[in-house]
C-alpha cells in the first residue's frame, strides 16, 4: 500500500526569486495525481523538493510521520528508499549499460544474489519493453528508451511512492499513450502513490485520480479529476482545455489591457468539453484506489458537461460502472470504488 | 525549471528602487565570493571527510579513477619534467659557473627540483589534467541529473564518487611527484654533465652534501595535499555545475584556475613551515 504525502504551506525561493509559495496538498495513498502548470512554474522544483533534493524555505512535507525537509541526512537517505523517481530524461548513469543501471539500486541496497538480481531486472525490463537492450549504453539509445529504462530503475525496489517528471516530453503520441498505460498498470499492480508532473493535457485528463495546477507562484487548485475538469475557474479551465483565451499569456500572465481587449472582442472560453472516462488498467481490473466515474460530481451536485464519461465505443461509464464492478468482482474486503466521496 | 521573471525582485516585501537594487546585487555578489562560496566549499570538505569513514570503501571506483588519472597525467608529466630539469641546470648552472662554484650544480638540482619544482609540476598536472577531467566528469553527471538520481536512490554521491576520486588523486600525486623528481634529476644531470661540461662526481657529491630525506618527505607531503585539494575543488565545482554544457565548461575552467591558486598558496605555506621546523644541512 502506498504512503500518503501531506504538503503543508510549502514555499521555495531561489535567492530573491520565489518559485511558489504556500503550497498545501495531500497526495492520497495509492492514488495517481498529476501536477500541471505552464512551463517555468516550478513543477520540477516541486518534485525535487518532495524527495528532499531541494530544501524548501518554509513548510512541511510529511511522508508518513516523517517531515522530510527537516530529517537528518541518514534518515533522509533511508526515507528516500520509499521513493522511485523518473527524471525528465531518465538520468541513467552514463558509464553503465542498461542492465547495470537497472540493477544498481538492487546491488546497493539489497543482499540479493546475482541470479536473483538478474531475474528482477529482466522482469522490470520486460515490463517496460526493453528486452534485448540490456547491453546498450545510455548514449546509444533513444529518448523514449532512456525514459523507459529510467522507469524500470525507479521500480526495482518496489517503491511506495513513484514520482514521474514529464513522462511525455520528447515522446511521440503513441509512445506517450503506451507509457501512460504502463503507469496506470503499475499503479494497479503496486498500489503505490503516484505523482506525475506534466503539461500534457491528454495525460492529465485521462490518467489521474487527482489533478493540481500551479500558476503564478501558487497552487491554484488541487483535487479530484472530475472537480478540475468541471471547474469554471478561469485558469484551470483555460489550461485544461488548452485555450488562448484566459488569464495565462505567452509570458506567464496577461495584463489587464489584454484581458479587456479579449472581452471586447467577445472572445469566450467556450463550453466545457466532456470529461473523458478514466484510463483503465490493461488487465481490465479495477485499481484499488480507483473512484467510480461521476462519483465526485454526483456527491457534490455538479452536473458534468454533456457527453461526459462516454468512451470511444459509446458506452456511458457512469451507467456501466456497477455492472463492470460486479463483473470484475473485486477482492473481498476492498472498499467499494468511489465510496470515499 | 525556473524562468527569470517569476517573482523577480521579491524579497520579503521590501522592494528597492533601481539604484539600491544594483547596490544590493553588488553586495550579494561580494558576499557570495567572500563568504558563501568558501563556506560551501568547506562544508563539502567536511562532509567528504565524514564520508571517507563510511563503510564500505569504494575500492573499485578508487582503482579505476587512479588508473584514469595516471593515464591522463604520466606522459605529460614526464614531458614537462625533462625540459624543466634541463632549463634549471642551464639557468642556475650558468649563474653558478660565473660565481666559480660549478661543482655545486648538483646541489642546486636538489633544492630546485626535489623541493620545489617537482611538487609544482605535479600540482600543474594534477590541477590541469586530473582536476579538469574529474570536474568535467562530475559536472556532466550533475547536469544529466545523474547525481540527483543517485541521491534519490539513497546513495550519497560524496561517498560514492567524491571520496574515491579525491583519494585516487592524492595517491597518484604521490607517485607523480616521485616521477618528476627522478626524471627532472636525470634531465638536470644530462644537461649538466653533457652540455655544461660538469663532472658526474661533482654533481653527485654536491647533491649528497645538501640533500636529506626530509626534502623528499616534504615534497611528497605537498603532493598529497595538492591531490586532496585538486580532488575537492573539482568535486565542488562539478557538483555545483548548472546551466547545461556551458555550465560544465565554466566549472572546469574555474576548477583549473582556483586549484592553481590554492596549490601555489599551499606550496608557499608548506615550504615556509618546512624551513621553520626542519633544520637544513650545511655544506
Amino acid at each position: 500500500m502506498g504512503v500518503e504525502i501531506r504538503v503543508e504551506g510549502l514555499t521555495k525561493a531561489f535567492g530573491s526569486q520565489t518559485i511558489w509559495q504556500d503550497v498545501s496538498l495531500t497526495l492520497p495513498a495509492g492514488e495517481i495525481s498529476v501536477l500541471l502548470g505552464p512551463s517555468g512554474t516550478g513543477k520540477s522544483v516541486f518534485l525535487k523538493s518532495l524527495v528532499g533534493l531541494l530544501k524548501p524555505n518554509r513548510g512541511h512535507i510529511w511522508v508518513g510521520d516523517r517531515d522530510l525537509p527537516y530529517l537528518p541526512e541518514a534518515q533522509l537517505y533511508e526515507t528516500r528508499k520509499l521513493f522511485g523517481v523518473l527524471f525528465q530524461d531518465g538520468a541513467l548513469f552514463g558509464s553503465m549499460n542498461l542492465f547495470d543501471n537497472i540493477a544498481f539500486p538492487l546491488r546497493e541496497h539489497t543482499k540479493k544474489s546475482e541470479s536473483e538480481v538478474k531475474r528482477i531486472v529482466m522482469e522490470k525490463m520486460e515490463l517496460v519493453g526493453l528486452i534485448g537492450a540490456e547491453g546498450k549504453l545510455p548514449g546509444e539509445i533513444s529518448g523514449g528508451m532512456k525514459k523507459r529504462a529510467g522507469l524500470a530503475r525507479a521500480l526495482v525496489l518496489d517503491p511506495e511512492i513513484l514520482l514521474v517528471d514529464e513522462p511525455d516530453s520528447g515522446l511521440d503520441p503513441v509512445r506517450t499513450a503506451y507509457l501512460n498505460q504502463t503507469i496506470v498498470d503499475l499503479n494497479a499492480e503496486l498500489n503505490a502513490t503516484f505523482l506525475i508532473v506534466t503539461h500534457d493535457i491528454n495525460t492529465a485528463r485521462t490518467v489521474p485520480d487527482n489533478i493540481g495546477l500551479l500558476f503564478r507562484r501558487e497552487l491554484v487548485m488541487f483535487g479530484p479529476r472530475e472537480m478540475l475538469l468541471s471547474s469554471e475557474e478561469p485558469v484551470v479551465r483555460q489550461f485544461l482545455n488548452a485555450r488562448r483565451v484566459g488569464p495565462i499569456g505567452m509570458s506567464e500572465e496577461k495584463d489587464v489591457s489584454e484581458l479587456e481587449a479579449e472581452a471586447k472582442m467577445g472572445l469566450d472560453v467556450g463550453k466545457l468539453p466532456p470529461i473523458p472516462p478514466q484510463q483503465m488498467p490493461s488487465s481490465g481490473r479495477i485499481r484499488p484506489a480507483q473512484h467510480a466515474p461521476g462519483a465526485w460530481c454526483a456527491a457534490h451536485g455538479v452536473t458534468p458537461p454533456p457527453g461526459s464519461f462516454i468512451d470511444d465505443m459509446g458506452r456511458n461509464w457512469v451507467e456501466e460502472w456497477p455492472r463492470y464492478v460486479a463483473a470484475m468482482s473485486p477482492v473481498a474486503g476492498q472498499q467499494p470504488p468511489g465510496a470515499r466521496y | 525549471m525556473s524562468t527569470p521573471g517569476i517573482g523577480a525582485n521579491q524579497r520579503g516585501g521590501k522592494k528597492g528602487d533601481g539604484s539600491s537594487g544594483t547596490l544590493q546585487k553588488v553586495g550579494d555578489g561580494a558576499a557570495n565570493i567572500a563568504i558563501k562560496e568558501p563556506g560551501r566549499f568547506f562544508a563539502l570538505c567536511l562532509d567528504t571527510f565524514r564520508a571517507m569513514f563510511v563503510w564500505p570503501f569504494q575500492w573499485r571506483e578508487f582503482v579505476q579513477q587512479a588508473w584514469f588519472i595516471v593515464s591522463v597525467t604520466v606522459v605529460p608529466t614526464m614531458l614537462v619534467a625533462i625540459p624543466f630539469g634541463g632549463i634549471l641546470s642551464l639557468q642556475v648552472g650558468g649563474l653558478i659557473r660565473q660565481l666559480g662554484a660549478q661543482s655545486f650544480t648538483g646541489a642546486t638540482a636538489v633544492v630546485a627540483i626535489v623541493r620545489e619544482a617537482s611538487p609544482l609540476v605535479t600540482s600543474l598536472l594534477v590541477a590541469g589534467a586530473a582536476g579538469s577531467a574529474m570536474c568535467a566528469d562530475i559536472g556532466s553527471r550533475k547536469i544529466r541529473e545523474e547525481i540527483d538520481a543517485m541521491e534519490v536512490l539513497g546513495i550519497n554521491p560524496l561517498h560514492r564518487l567524491v571520496v574515491p576520486r579525491m583519494l585516487a588523486c592524492a595517491f597518484v600525486a604521490l607517485f607523480l611527484n616521485g616521477l618528476v623528481s627522478v626524471v627532472g634529476l636525470i634531465g638536470g644531470y644530462v644537461f649538466n654533465v653533457m652540455l655544461q661540461d660538469g663532472t658526474p662526481g661533482a654533481y653527485l657529491a654536491s647533491f649528497n652534501a645538501i640533500a636529506q630525506l626530509p626534502d623528499l618527505l616534504q615534497a611528497e607531503f605537498k603532493a598529497f595535499v595538492f591531490g586532496i585539494t585538486a580532488g575537492l575543488v573539482a568535486a565542488y565545482k562539478g557538483l555545483n555545475a548548472k546551466g547545461g554544457p556551458k555550465g560544465v565548461g565554466d566549472a572546469v575552467n574555474q576548477t583549473v584556475v582556483i586549484t592553481f591558486m590554492l596549490l601555489f598558496l599551499e606550496n608557499f605555506l608548506i615550504s615556509t613551515l618546512y624551513f621553520q621546523f626542519i633544520p637544513q644541512k650545511g655544506m
